[in-house]
């Protein structure tokens, strides 16, 4: 009852891989957390981030978190590389196929929840009050109770690594492999929990977002006065909130089968495992627009301003952004076209997946009709716009190869697949957070990031990029399918050989992002942003100071055109003299957010190993914890007025210092 | 820095209201994710609802009278927190404690019927590990009873805050969200008494 299936055992000393990357992770962690202390930090740390519930910094925390979730990720990925290019000549390789199979499956589970959605939902935490004139989210304190669900989710994955083992069925974990007949280790039950835990975290930030923008846009922000990222954040929350819980629902009866000895998806006893891959996949395409739509606003924010015109065919953008969020629920059968839908299905879902491309493809034109005669800037975040662009449109024609069955019967499960979805994922949501990331960094720090290495970056990313997985298209093509952890054909080795060298690259273009932060915070007197306003922006957050001031807007601004920020700046309207001050209501901090996610963690922790009495500790400890925080009254104050003018009359003199 | 707790007076008349009807509207939102996590178990349902691999089937089961009764009790608790919520609006405290305490004991019941009705089907081999169907039928009818004991644990709580606070406006926006919750559940056992039991034994 007390620790389960869990023993010593668990711990996979016997491989030197995990052992020495548990040393590296202990002696790291002791570092940061010995910095830490003799800093005397902690008090800092708990009191301003920790049990924050100020958007800003909750956005900034998700953000930290996806890089480091990246790093984990890409280790994953570039260990896999090595592996098939050493081992595709009867040599084993160095990774025996169990470690693989868990490698390839942590790989895709981190990169999608762990990474791409934090990142994602890290800049709209940041972003989109700025962008709608408002003061905070709809729900502060779920906000971050989603932040810490999230975290603990990634938690738990990294647990996995160094407890017990992760599982080791790909990413979306198919049944009747995933059942507990195939995988019975604690692997698979690792993977529900975490997503369990983000998934729940994910849906919560929909629900906050999608009331954030709908109901606290500032007086005269029309639904068409918003600007695009704000747009493509709705339709993404709007389809977070439709479809994480059919993943939380179809995890659980995954659950039901592995714990309760149920048939849902099992081979006996009339469970189905058809229906478990169609409730995936009702889930997993939609994701795939939530991962790429908001960073389709990221570009278009960029592009606008880099190009410093206003953004061409917004209308067309809205629509094309509402096109997509409708049609993704259509479209998801084209990831198994070869399992027995028969003809005329395959047809209306690969008409569907081919029609998704229209709406995709008018974004396009619209980004590069923007730039058309304009002043066209080659700032880093821009250089991110343009790459994605020419790397999304190619990734976009092989999607829509993909999308024809009969393409498909060939090709399917191949290398070929594994190079289109890459090339759309990466040269799509990670090129547009890091946009994103380059463009929002001095509004969030008060300091830009360095340029130099900046470029240096994506320059790397890119080669990188189309070094790694232009062979793998090829390799698609010879009849290479995916997930092969050694294979006796000599002449995929050169390929193999060319995309490792491809990750490589884009190694050191994750180091040189790192190298990036680092001199940009050395040298942040230099990049200080001190008008606030450093690209020439157009949308409603360049009006404030960098950073922000915790409290949004001193004044909620009323709003009379699309590009509010912009016209003010034309029509020379500039702040009065001696503004009138109100007192400002805001949240006050929490620790409920955090502390229900501890327990969270407890009892997925105590689920994973069958340990009964700690999870029920978990379960009553997140409960209690929850209905504690509903007799607590005193959860919000105001700022006074004069604070308020204090605080904006110092930015003001900076502002003038800056100009002298 | 020194920042004012807020004061009652101070920020209900603008505040008040309006974080009432961002609450409200967000656990709408709230009612349609679980909405579709109930979706996802009758989809389920559907499929696998022959898919009785030689065990025993919906017919053979179910007693109409039982699950009959069951409803009538669940159907019955809906009213009383309309009671409830009536007396709200008319700000008598007594007469909504009294009526949540009776929605309390209703729910209660129903629970314990369901309960009473599983441990019987199990007794009788017909337990979510007999079939695909009994593990739909399980999967469903218990994700409802779950839902409907966090609503008694909500119940509980709410009739100690109403004793604790009063009818505030706090109380009032959390009694609305409990309300709706409440008449949801009884939506969806609507769906599963027509679609599970009828369409099952008739």
């Amino acid at each position: 009852m007390m620790f389960g299936k869990l023993t010593l055992d668990a711990i996979p000393l016997e491989q030197p891989i995990i052992v020495w990357t548990f040393a590296a992770v202990a002696i790291l962690g002791c570092a940061i957390l010995g910095l830490v202390s003799y800093y005397g930090k902690w008090k800092y740390l708990w009191s301003e981030w920790i049990t924050s519930v100020d958007h800003k910094k909750i956005g900034v925390m998700y953000i930290i978190f996806a890089l480091i979730m990246l790093l984990r990720g890409f280790a994953d990925a570039i260990m896999m590389r090595l592996q098939q290019s050493l081992a595709s000549a009867g040599s084993p390789g160095y990774l025996p196929p169990h470690h693989y199979d868990q490698i390839f499956t942590a790989h895709g589970t981190i990169m999608i929840f762990f990474m791409a959605t934090p990142f994602i939902l890290g800049l709209m935490n940041f972003v989109v009050p700025l962008q709608i004139g408002a003061r905070d989210v709809a729900y502060p304190f779920l906000n971050s109770l989603s932040f810490w669900l999230t975290v603990m989710g990634g938690t738990l994955v990294m647990m996995s690594l160094f407890v017990g083992d992760f599982a080791a069925v790909g990413w979306v974990a198919y049944p009747p492999l995933s059942e507990l007949g195939y995988s019975p280790t604690v692997g698979v039950d690792y993977y529900i929990w975490a997503l369990q835990l983000s998934g729940l975290g994910t849906t919560i930030s929909g629900i906050n977002f999608l009331m954030t923008i709908l109901k606290m846009r500032a007086p005269g922000m029309t639904l068409m006065k918003m600007p695009v990222f704000t747009w493509t954040a709705l339709i993404t929350n709007i389809l977070i909130v439709a479809i994480f819980p059919v993943l939380t629902a179809t995890l659980a009866l995954l659950t039901a089968d592995r714990y309760l000895g149920m048939h849902f998806f099992t081979n006996e006893l009339g469970g189905n495992a058809m229906m478990y891959i169609n409730l995936i996949w009702v889930w997993g395409h939609p994701e795939v627009y939530v991962l790429i739509l908001p960073a389709f606003g990221v570009f278009s924010e960029v592009v606008a301003t880099f190009s410093g015109k206003p953004l061409f065919g917004y209308k067309s953008m809205v629509y094309a952004t509402s096109a997509i969020g409708v049609m993704s629920f259509f479209v998801w059968l084209h990831h198994f076209f070869t399992m027995g839908s028969g003809a005329n299905v395959n047809a209306f879902f690969g008409i569907m997946t081919t029609l998704i491309s229209i709406p995709t493809g008018v974004k396009l034109f619209n980004w590069l009709f923007t730039m058309y005669r304009g002043r066209v800037r080659y700032h880093s975040s821009m250089l991110w716009s343009i790459g994605f662009m020419a790397t999304f449109a190619f990734g976009g024609m092989t999607g829509v190869m993909l999308a024809i069955p009969g393409v498909d019967f060939l090709v399917h499960n191949s290398l070929f697949l594994v190079a289109h979805f890459h090339n759309v994922i990466i040269g799509g949501t990670v090129f547009g957070v890091l946009a994103g990331m380059t463009f929002w960094f001095p509004k969030v720090f008060g300091f830009a990031l360095n340029e130099k290495w900046g470029k240096i970056a994506f320059w790397f990313w890119f080669s990188g990029y189309w070094l790694a997985w232009t062979p793998m298209y090829v390799l698609g093509f010879k009849g290479m399918t995916r997930r092969l952890n050694h294979f006796n054909q000599p002449d995929w080795q050169p390929y193999l050989t060319v995309a490792l060298i491809g990750a490589c690259l884009i190694a050191v273009g994750i180091v040189a992002i790192l190298i990036q932060i680092a001199v940009s915070i050395r040298d942040r007197k230099a990049n200080a942003d001190v008008t606030g306003d450093p690209w020439g922006g157009r949308s409603l957050e360049w009006s404030l100071p960098s950073p922000v001031p915790f409290y949004n807007f001193a004044r909620i601004p009323t709003i009379t055109s699309l590009e509010q920020h912009w016209d003010d700046k034309i029509n020379g309207v500039t702040a009065p003299e001696n503004v009138h001050y109100e007192d400002i209501h805001m949240p006050r901090n929490t620790a409920t957010g955090f502390v229900i996610s501890v327990f969270a963690l407890v009892l997925c922790f105590s689920l994973v190993w069958h340990m009964w009495i700690p999870a029920i500790i978990g379960f009553v400890g997140a409960i209690v914890s929850f209905i504690v925080r509903t007799y607590n009254t005193d959860v919000d104050y105001y700022v006074p007025a004069e604070e308020v003018a204090e605080i904006e009359s110092r930015h003001a003199s900076v502002v003038a210092g800056g100009q002298i | 820095m020194l920042h004012s707790t807020v004061q009652a007076s101070h920020h209900d008349a603008d505040h008040g209201h309006e974080k009432g009807a961002m609450a409200i509207t967000g656990f709408w939102i709230y009612l349609m994710t679980d909405c579709l996590i109930f979706a996802t178990l009758f989809a389920t349902f559907g499929v696998l609802s022959h898919a009785t691999a030689g065990g025993p089937t919906a017919g053979s089961l179910f007693d109409l009278n039982y699950v009959g009764l069951e409803t009538l009790l669940l159907l019955l608790s809906s009213f009383t927190f309309g009671l409830a919520i009536s007396g709200l609006s008319n700000e008598k405290k007594t007469s909504v404690i009294f009526w949540l305490f009776v929605t309390f004991l209703l729910g209660a019941s129903f629970i314990w019927m369901e309960i009473h009705e599983f441990v019987h089907l199990i007794a009788e081999n017909a337990g979510p590990d007999r079939s695909a169907f009994l593990s739909a039928y399980f999967g469903l009818v218990g994700t409802h009873g779950i839902h409907v004991t966090l609503g008694l644990l909500w119940l509980a709580v709410i009739i100690h805050q109403v004793l604790h606070f009063g009818l505030d406006a706090t109380i009032q926006r959390r009694l609305a969200c409990l309300s709706l919750f409440w008449h949801f559940l009884d939506l969806v056992w609507v769906c599963v008494f027509s679609i599970v039991y009828l369409g099952g034994v008739l």
